[in-house]
């Protein structure tokens, strides 16, 4: 490890570390791109480029959101039934007044969602809940709640406005709205995270709360934003579902907080808190989708994409913590006192 | 440990134990005497079946929530154990050979879990939520969405039926034998005192001779174990093997042992307050049921009793912190 000679021991060598840890993304994307292409060339067709980019974008946004929360040392695992209480809040407004533009549409939803994180963010600061036991149970309540509202009634793409449903498919130089979208989210979170004091604390108290906290740093109301961020960018995500598919029920985005999970720990953003980028989320969240699309093309039973997220799961953590110890040992041999 | 402070912890414990296990004979009462059918004995057999999976999986994992570590792969490990035996009872594989190799299977899983925990040290969270995803889809993978159903009669009538003349389900047998041996192993044995030791702080166990690895290891090979049995058991219930058998059971299990007083920060906990737990959970359920309120709907109940059971006695204790300086 060369990085260890370099004379800021701690930074320069974890910053390496992230940089091939997302090199190990591509890569990996790339040779699933190639094998598959090479056995069936219209993987790289536009119309499944398209799907791809699409699929990228509701799971990149979810994944932006949960890698804030993963970063202070927290889980939210309620994003899926936030998704689709938001989903369906949006379907129904767009039915009684479907001439709201899009983007008073995409401020509810986001605002659906922001509720939500302050009711997690509370229950964790104020109730000391480990924010685990937090959001599972949210989950489940987020998730009956809109089963209370909707019951078993859908809304149909012919019930939602068509300049909704526009948004959904338009595109601007051939990239689709819900994409340029992702990547603005992407990008402010990126740079406040990178260059902001306020980014910058969240690392820190990921890195340790205690330290955190003696520093000054404001670690409740902190929580409480890192919990409003991923809720707000999963209700943002579930108008962009909507957009999207145009079919809402209560069952919108069941189970999505195993992917956003998977896609997260894939992209490097370490469970222990304290260290990551929202870019390897995202590149996670293109992984795994470009996976599933692949499954498709590849003609591999689709059973297998559920298994394969689970052993990526396994697969990232396990990778990321031998490249710890191999850090923390290197680290050790100059004297540092980081463990 | 001096006497004293044990005196005061089984002071503590009792007061939760008691409270617990008042609020679900409270909860009894009010529910045989406001729901109609709650109180007859064909409903106490329905109740017991439908708390059988919860009550068997919630004792492996309170000791394994006690040691301060968490397994959310227990309910994708009972699906893979239902679709293996769907799987091996289509291709005609005796049934007397395919319940061992079930429980052989969910030990398996289970040791899977551990190795992963203990020997790389990865966070059992992390680990458990990876295996979710990964024993439900390979149990997709086994049986796809299809379903196996027509299981051997004498097999599905012994797990719905009632002992002799009474109405008391075999299936309880199960269930008080096994809480009978956790509630021993964890109370009144080595095994147990280790566990409590591990929990309050992994460090001073370990200066104490106890190997918190091992006994993590063996934790999540019963927890394996345990969910394969419910997993047999369950398909046997409905006579019907499906992938999806039991998704979404590990947030009653987790909430049914927070609500018996077992911390989620490890070291505190019993297996009676547990017990009491899982039948206050159970018992609401089905009265709610009875009531005609669909499952979703039951989920709001069961996550924010998740909520509440850990919410509450936080707050209390801050209340009195407060009031105390």
């Amino acid at each position: 490890m060369t990085a260890v000679d370099l004379p800021a021991p701690r930074r320069s060598s974890l910053d390496v570390v992230l940089k091939v840890r997302e090199l190990g993304i591509v890569i990996a994307l790339a040779v699933l791109v190639a094998v598959t292409t090479i056995s069936n060339p219209r993987f790289l067709s536009g119309q499944s480029i398209r799907d791809i980019l699409l699929g990228t974008a509701i799971l990149a946004v979810l994944a932006v959101g949960q890698a804030v929360v993963v970063i202070t040392r927290n889980i939210d695992l309620s994003v899926g039934s936030v998704l689709g209480l938001s989903a369906f809040t949006v379907g129904t407004l767009l039915q009684n007044s479907p001439r709201l533009p899009v983007i008073v549409v995409l401020v509810v939803g986001a605002a659906v969602g922001a509720v939500c994180g302050v009711v997690n963010g509370a229950l964790v600061r104020f109730g000391n809940v480990p924010a685990l036991v937090v959001t599972l149970g949210t989950l489940y309540v987020v998730r009956g709640i809109t089963y209370f509202w909707a019951g078993g009634s859908q809304i149909n793409a012919d019930e939602l406005p068509s300049g909704f449903l526009d948004f959904g498919n338009a595109t601007v130089l051939g990239i689709p709205y819900l994409v340029l979208l992702a990547i603005l989210v992407l990008v402010v979170t990126g740079v406040v995270l990178r260059n902001y004091r306020t980014g910058r604390e969240l690392y820190a108290m990921g890195s340790s709360p205690q330290a955190a906290r003696l520093a000054g740093i404001p670690v409740g109301r902190r929580t409480i934003g890192a919990f409003v961020v991923s809720g707000a960018l999963a209700g943002l995500a579930g108008v962009l579902f909507a957009a999207r598919f145009g079919t809402i029920d209560a069952a919108a985005g069941t189970g999505y907080e195993l992917n956003v999970v998977a896609a997260v720990v894939v992209g490097g953003v370490a469970v222990f808190g304290g260290s990551g980028t929202v870019w390897g989320a995202a590149l996670g969240a293109l992984l795994l989708t470009t996976i599933a699309s692949s499954l498709a093309v590849l003609e591999i039973n689709q059973f297998w994409q559920q298994a394969i997220v689970g052993g990526l799961i396994l697969l990232a953590i396990g990778a990321d913590r031998l490249v710890a110890v191999r850090v923390a040992a290197g680290l050790k041999k100059r004297g540092s006192h980081v463990s | 440990m001096s006497a004293e402070l044990t005196e005061v912890r089984a002071a503590r414990f009792l007061n939760w134990n008691v409270a617990i296990i008042a609020l679900t004979v409270i909860v009894l009462i009010v529910a045989a005497a406001t729901v109609d059918s709650f109180g007859t004995s064909q409903n106490f057999g329905f109740l017991v079946l439908d708390l059988l999976p919860i009550a068997l999986v919630a004792l492996p994992m309170t000791l394994v929530i006690v040691t301060g570590e968490i397994d959310l792969s227990v309910a994708s490990t009972l699906g893979l154990s239902s679709a293996v035996m769907g799987y091996l009872w289509n291709a005609n594989q005796p049934i007397e050979s395919i319940i061992p190799l079930c429980l052989l299977l969910g030990a398996v899983l289970g040791a899977v879990n551990g190795l992963f925990v203990t020997v790389l040290g990865l966070p059992s969270l992390a680990v458990t939520i990876g295996t979710l995803a990964l024993y439900r889809g390979l149990a997709f993978v086994v049986l796809g969405d299809s379903a196996v159903a027509d299981f051997p009669a004498v097999y599905t009538d012994w797990v719905t039926g009632t002992i002799g003349g009474t109405s008391i389900p075999d299936v309880l047998i199960i269930i008080v034998v096994l809480a009978v041996v956790f509630g021993v192993v964890l109370h009144a044995t080595p095994i147990g005192r280790a566990v409590f030791a591990v929990g309050a702080g992994e460090q001073a166990a370990r200066f104490a001779g106890v190997r918190p690895g091992r006994l993590k290891f063996w934790l999540y090979v019963a927890s394996g174990l345990i969910s394969g049995l419910a997993g047999v058991l369950w398909t046997l219930r409905y006579s019907s093997a499906r992938a999806d058998n039991g998704a979404g059971l590990e947030l009653a299990v987790v909430a049914a042992v927070l609500l018996g007083g077992v911390s989620i920060f490890g070291g505190k906990g019993a297996l009676p307050g547990v017990i009491a737990g899982v039948v206050l959970l159970g018992s609401l359920q089905n009265a709610l049921r009875l009531s005609d309120v669909s499952n979703e709907a039951l989920n709001v109940v069961t996550g924010v009793l998740l909520i509440v059971s850990v919410l509450a006695p936080n707050l209390a204790r801050s209340v009195l912190q407060r009031r105390r300086t």
